[in-house]
């Protein structure tokens, strides 16, 4: 077997350093095309009609009127007359025409009949979510009971993460157009491979015969992989018009109420612990929605999984509100949240500095030395030592300054995937696979690997992906893209330029073995002189491209990627006492990824991470109204993102010692996501001298918690 | 049919016809009816930047501006930001500095600080900050985005 391994750390050109993306210029000047910028001729629009109420039949639907409209293509029934309905938003209707606004005012003249049924959408309040609760059974690990009876010190406290969305600014939909048996879809998806087989089942058609193809995606973060019923909808509709292409893309209200969201989670845990501030003990008491179909139970005590005695119950709550969708990271921020805080809490009720109860308990964890390394590492940046203080000691005036932290994991691992590098005569270089880039640099990483592989410069190298006519890749989801389709390409450039080796070995007097590709020649190994540039080795091909495959398989990934990397995530943040605001000052990010295959997009990643933390900890919660059972805040004024002006400083480090490059390629989109919100949780609690249970941390319930009260 | 209305303004330098529905905004004018796509819909109700446009030397989001109000005004879009094939130090600079992800909201963020080099060619950290805090981004973690607006800060004025 060829050896596949990535070369050694001091000997790569490309690999882990820090470079510009391929997509850069497209982007930077407005050329690069979106599912959402598409307007092929001919074009159609389509609408949805939503559903006004939480929990409702629908007794009667009438589109004659709206059928009789000129300019409109399609009316299609979704819920017909007796569908029970379970959250506001859900489909009822879709309609095409000539033009949107055509569209928008045939959605007008559907006469929709409702009977409204009673709803649950707040779970806060478990006493209220009576029989929508499903309990899952309490899980038993040692003996808690004891466990707290032998305690030195015993904490209990109550915290609550909401339910928020993903806001891709670029919202779900795409083009599509069925025309007589072939399907083109043009979707803003994670999934470019496997969501043309979602929709032709959909549309009972064989897979072959849907083509799919998405050059540019303006945000995903685990929501975007299915067809959808818009999807699959807008694909009836040009059908019916014999096959003109329709496109319906959500607008923000209809995104932010039915297009996913993450689970919250609330609940108790109670920690016992010696008095060196070792736990010893775990109890929690937890509950979560997200949405009708439940909610996520989040993996506690995170990180911390080897706490000897743990009891632990959870209830998932069924709400009549739109559901869930994985959310970077899914499951994971909760978790940190609910175990961080109980951790800082139990620090401030020893006295001690967290980052000493942190360290300690460290060997609870699956990784003692990296976790104690990066904790280190963050508090020099931080500058920990010098700025801490204990909880609620800081100085006299109203703006209060505090430090928190917390550390996350995440699996990983790299997706199935399938990779062609084909060499041509003339020297050019493709790879193709039907993978997709979510702005993460996937593109340029698959050009990184092939260029590091064929001793080639990037620009040498053109990737195609974007196309399930592509070799098969998985979907970007869970960190794993970045291991499949590194692998992949490593492989089949390998094998590519293995069988070059082969084409022009005669040509240089040595056996294929003997040859090696640098700086854009092949050439023997240790007798550099004897060599052809890459353009003539290739122009030894004659007529015929070299096209090999390469692949990663999720189940048997060898030596070239793993799965499961650590962080740690530290907040410094300044409260003004008197109006409850929240400031960022400072956020250290220490993380780890294996082998690095771009410093530059590795980064951004996490800088983008904390930035969603950061705005998950200050600002974000989907707002559910009792009464109406609607969605609050289904808008981007009062569905707050953190702006610039929002972050204060963020600072970056990833661990490249060898250490922890050995490991392989492993994906970093999902755990730079976790940490910070929880950071934040514990900085300001260390500022303020109280607690705020439940994020975020808005001015009226910083107020409150200074007050004593619960907001 | 609805009835449409013929506007007549200046695009990228270039005079532009074209016509609208009267409730049409511009950012759908520019995207659906003249085909300038670069320009992004992200909220479509003043709150997200993806659309900011310069018209008549100020900076706009182009969804809280009808089409028809664009009548005998200059418009500059991201697509007028580059000269020909020469790239503006803003988009070199967004793009060296890592300053833009998944890009949707990238071409609202240039257009928007192109505006404050041109009136502020030495904008503090803080300044950039003030001036950009209408235009959100949800990939990137923004300390880049002010990054490379002060690179191209330090870049036009080298070449002053
Ligand atoms: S689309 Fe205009 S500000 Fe968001
Ligand atoms: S780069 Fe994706 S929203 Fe800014």
């Amino acid at each position: 077997m060829p050896n596949y391994n990535w070369p050694p750390q001091g000997q790569r050109r490309l690999m882990g350093k820090r470079l510009s993306r391929l997509d850069g210029i497209e982007k930077a000047s407005g050329y690069a095309k979106y599912a959402s910028d598409l307007n092929p001729p001919n074009l159609l629009h389509g609408a949805l009609l939503t559903a006004p109420h939480a929990h409702c039949r629908v007794t009667s639907i009438d589109v004659s009127e709206a059928k009789a409209m000129q300019g409109v293509t399609s009316v299609r029934v979704i819920a017909p007359a007796g569908t029970e309905i379970q959250w506001r938003g859900a489909e009822v209707a879709a309609v095409s025409a000539t033009s949107e606004t055509i569209a928008l005012d045939a959605l007008k003249k559907i006469k929709v009949q409702y009977e409204v049924l009673p709803h649950l959408v707040k779970e806060e309040d478990l006493k209220k979510a009576g029989p929508r609760a499903k309990a899952a059974g309490e899980q038993l690990t040692g003996d808690p009971d004891q466990g707290f009876k032998e305690a030195d010190v015993v904490v209990e406290g109550y915290y609550g993460i909401p339910v928020i969305t993903h806001c891709c600014l670029e919202p779900h939909g795409q083009v599509v157009e069925w025309k007589s048996d072939a399907v083109n879809m043009f979707p803003s998806t994670q999934n470019v491979t496997g969501i043309g087989g979602d929709l032709a089942k959909a549309l009972e058609l064989p897979a072959t015969q849907v083509r799919v193809q998405m050059n540019h995606i303006g945000g995903g973060f685990g929501s975007k992989f299915v067809s959808d019923r818009w999807g699959i909808e807008a694909a009836h509709m040009s059908k019916e018009s014999g096959g003109r292409p329709v496109k319906l893309f959500l607008d923000r209200e209809t995104e932010l109420t039915i297009a996913g969201v993450r689970p919250s989670c609330f609940g108790k845990v109670k920690l016992g612990a010696k008095k060196d501030g070792t736990i010893t003990t775990w109890e929690s008491d937890t509950w979560a929605t997200g949405g009708h179909g439940g909610g996520g139970s989040p993996p506690i005590p995170y990180v911390f999984t080897n706490i000897p005695n743990q009891r632990k119950a959870h209830s998932a709550v069924s709400i009549n509100a739109g559901g869930v969708r994985a959310w970077r990271a899914p499951n994971h921020q909760q978790a940190c949240f609910m175990t961080d805080c109980a951790l800082e809490d139990l620090a401030a009720k020893l006295n001690m500095d967290p980052l000493d109860v942190f360290a300690k308990n460290a060997d609870l964890t699956p990784r003692p030395e990296v976790y104690r390394n990066q904790l280190r590492q963050a508090a020099e940046l931080m500058d920990w030592k010098k700025k801490w203080h204990p909880r609620g000691q800081s100085g006299s005036g109203t703006l209060k300054r505090g430090l928190g932290v917390a550390i996350h994991t995440w699996q990983g691992g790299g997706h199935d995937s399938k990779a062609i590098c084909r060499i041509n005569p003339d020297g050019t270089v493709e790879v193709e696979l039907g993978s997709q880039d979510l702005g993460t640099g996937t593109r340029t990483a698959i050009a990184i690997v092939a260029a590091e592989t064929l001793g080639l410069p990037l620009n040498a190298i053109r990737v195609k992906i974007g196309d399930n006519q592509y070799p098969p890749s998985g979907a970007s989801g869970g960190s794993t893209t970045i291991g499949g389709v590194s692998a992949s390409t490593r492989k089949a450039s390998v094998n590519s330029l293995e069988k070059l080796f082969a084409a022009v070995a005669p040509s240089l007097g040595a056996q294929a073995d003997q040859l090696e590709a640098v700086d854009g020649r092949i050439q023997v190994k240790g007798q550099a002189s004897k060599n052809l540039t890459w353009k003539a080795a290739c122009n030894k091909l004659g007529a015929t491209s070299i096209a090999e495959m390469g692949e990663n398989e999720r189940r048997n990934p060898g030596s070239l990627i793993s799965a499961g990397v650590g962080g740690v995530q530290m907040a410094e943040v300044e409260v003004d006492t008197e109006t409850g605001i929240v400031r960022m000052i400072k956020s250290v990010a220490v993380q780890d990824c294996g082998t690095v295959v771009n410093l530059k997009t590795a980064e951004s990643q996490v800088y983008g991470g904390c930035i969603m933390s950061i705005a998950a900890a200050l600002l974000e919660e989907r707002v559910m109204d009792e009464q109406t059972g609607r969605v609050l805040n289904p808008d981007m004024e009062f569905y707050k993102l953190s702006g610039i002006g929002d972050i204060g400083e963020i600072v970056v480090k990833m661990n490249m010692e060898k250490e922890y490059d050995d490991r392989g390629v492993i994906g970093l989109g999902e755990p730079a996501a976790i940490g910070l919100n929880a950071a934040i949780g514990n900085a300001v609690a260390n500022a303020i001298g109280v607690r705020v249970s439940n994020a975020p941390f808005t001015p009226d319930r910083v107020l409150a918690a200074l007050e004593g009260r619960t907001a | 049919m609805p009835t449409t209305v013929r506007v007549e303004c200046t695009i990228n330098d270039e005079t532009r016809e074209f016509l609208c529905e009267p409730r049409q905004s511009l950012l759908e004018c520019l995207r659906d009816v003249l085909g300038l796509t670069g320009t992004k819909e992200g909220c479509n109700d003043g709150n997200c930047g993806s659309c900011t446009v310069m018209m008549d030397g100020r900076i706009v989001p182009s969804c809280l501006v009808l089409g028809v109000e664009s009548q005998g005004s200059e418009i500059t879009t991201i697509e007028g930001v580059a000269r020909g094939s020469e790239l503006h130090p803003l988009q070199t600079a967004f793009l060296e500095s890592a300053a833009l992800q998944c890009g949707i909201c990238t071409p609202g963020f240039i257009v928007a600080a192109k505006a404050l080099l041109d009136r502020n060619p030495r904008p503090d950290e803080h300044e950039i900050r003030l001036w950009l805090a209408n235009n959100l981004c949800r990939c990137t973690g923004y300390d880049k985005i002010i990054r490379a607006v002060q690179q191209a800060a330090a870049t036009l004025q080298e070449a002053k």
